[in-house]
């Protein structure tokens, strides 16, 4: 690009003593644009912007040349994307030579051949600016935050209907239980160590050696039965009835009947 | 139950429904928790009376394209954002500049946008946008192909705290010749 600049500059018409400091873009920075703009009409206002062309008068060779610099950089980078572009270039070079072309004087009232690509422009303009000010506008999710305050709708724990018939049923239903609970209790005191001998003893008399945990039924029975065939053991073991072994410590403790040795 | 005989009874049940609700409520629904038994004029100034008590607190009650809503004032955005980091990320301009399009110039088809981007419209913008309830399809245009027409919805206007199109910022606005570059 920076070979295309002769030495002298003419920028709309104008000499410049000077190269502009905005005016070269390295080639790696390029690409970055390239990647950047959103379709030929943005290249093109682009280009006017930077160039500070006057975009109800621009200078179609000066534009086309331009664009052409960019849409030849862009092939060689993103071939699918320089279709548009290339589309814009042939429109551009149509309004170039339609400019250059001698104006017969039957016609001479016709339209500036750039004046579509003009309003185009300007409304892409618009459309570009508007939406900047759309992205700018607060929006709920980002920086509105709408209330929300917690509340668990009624009809999803609508309470059941209650009348006084209900409540006395279960008033008796709690003394019945209570009976039985009383009647459990009853029951439990049965639980007499001596019981639970005679239980380890016909245990043992079926494998004459049991391991001291497998005795226990931790999942199935309470505490107090545990205890109480614990106690068993224990009673057992006193009487000299079994015998209770360990290896070594922290090992496993084996019980057998003493006399199935 | 008993049926709310005086005005501030009357706030409170606003009050409560309105900063309860996940989404804005409108007039007709906000009638039905008096069951029937409000004017919509009174309805109105009990709403602005709310709007006035709530004045100097932390919420403010406003009114979206689908009703009323009680949101965090302004001031406290920044620091409410902090506690959610996933925050939605920024759109493409391609999606923006579409939904510019579509909000000013609507409805439009597919071919309307493309002829002002100057570009072919990514079927993922369009998609992103009614991922979002932003925009809908209305109808369809009666000419060959019969293309979808494309609008923008009330969830679009709630959403940037508009309560219409006509909140939106003048087109005309943004149709000046002289742009300074980004």
């Amino acid at each position: 690009m920076v070979h295309a600049i002769n030495s002298l500059i003419k920028i709309n018409g104008e000499t410049l003593s000077a190269l502009p400091q905005d005016l070269y873009i390295p080639p790696d920075a390029l690409e970055v644009y390239l990647e950047a703009f959103e379709g030929p009409l943005d290249l093109l206002l682009y280009l006017i912007r930077k160039h500070n062309l006057d975009i109800l008068d621009i200078p179609m060779a000066d534009l086309t040349v331009q664009y052409m610099t960019y849409v030849d950089k862009m092939k060689a980078i993103n071939l699918e994307l320089a279709a548009d572009y290339l589309l814009m270039s042939a429109m551009l070079i149509e309004i170039k030579s339609r400019m250059l072309l001698p104006k017969p004087a039957a016609v001479e009232e016709e339209d500036d051949p750039r004046a579509e690509l003009v309003r185009r422009l300007m409304e892409y303009e618009a459309i570009k600016r508007a939406a900047q000010r759309l992205d700018a506008m607060p929006k709920v999710g980002q920086e509105i935050e709408v209330a929300a305050a917690y509340f668990q709708p009624v009809s999803q724990m609508k309470p059941p209907e209650v009348n006084l018939e209900d409540l006395v049923e279960a008033w008796r239903n709690v003394l019945k239980r209570a009976k039985l609970h009383q009647h459990h209790k009853l029951g439990r005191a049965e639980l007499s160590v001596r019981e639970h001998m005679s239980l380890l003893l016909r245990r043992l008399s079926k494998t004459p050696v049991l391991r001291f945990d497998e005795l226990f039924d931790v999942a199935k029975e309470g505490i107090p039965t545990l205890v109480v065939h614990f106690l068993a053991m224990l009673e057992l073991a006193k009487e000299g009835l079994i015998r209770i072994t360990q290896q070594d410590a922290f090992g496993p403790i084996y019980v057998q009947a003493s006399h199935s040795s | 139950m008993r049926e709310p005989d005086n005005i501030a009874q009357m706030k409170a049940i606003l009050e409560a429904a309105l900063l309860t609700s996940p989404q804005p409520l409108a007039l007709d629904d906000l009638l039905k928790l008096f069951a029937g038994r409000m004017e919509r004029a009174t309805l109105r100034m009990l709403l602005d009376e709310l709007k006035a008590d709530w004045m100097e607190k932390t919420l403010e009650l406003v009114q979206v394209a689908s009703g009323y809503r009680f949101q965090a004032k302004e001031a406290y955005g920044e620091y409410l954002s902090r506690l959610n980091p996933e925050r939605q990320p920024k759109y493409s301009r391609a999606v923006m500049e579409t939904l510019a399009i579509i909000a000013y110039r609507q409805p439009v088809t597919r071919g309307d946008i493309e002829q002002i981007r100057g570009v072919a419209v990514n079927p993922n913008v369009i998609r992103q946008l009614q991922e979002r309830d932003w925009i809908d399809i209305v109808g369809q245009r009666e000419v060959p192909g019969r293309p979808a027409l494309y609008a923008t919805t009330k969830h679009f206007l709630d959403d940037l705290n508009l309560r219409s199109l006509a909140e939106l910022p003048p087109f005309e606005a943004f149709a000046q010749s002289e742009i300074p570059l980004e």
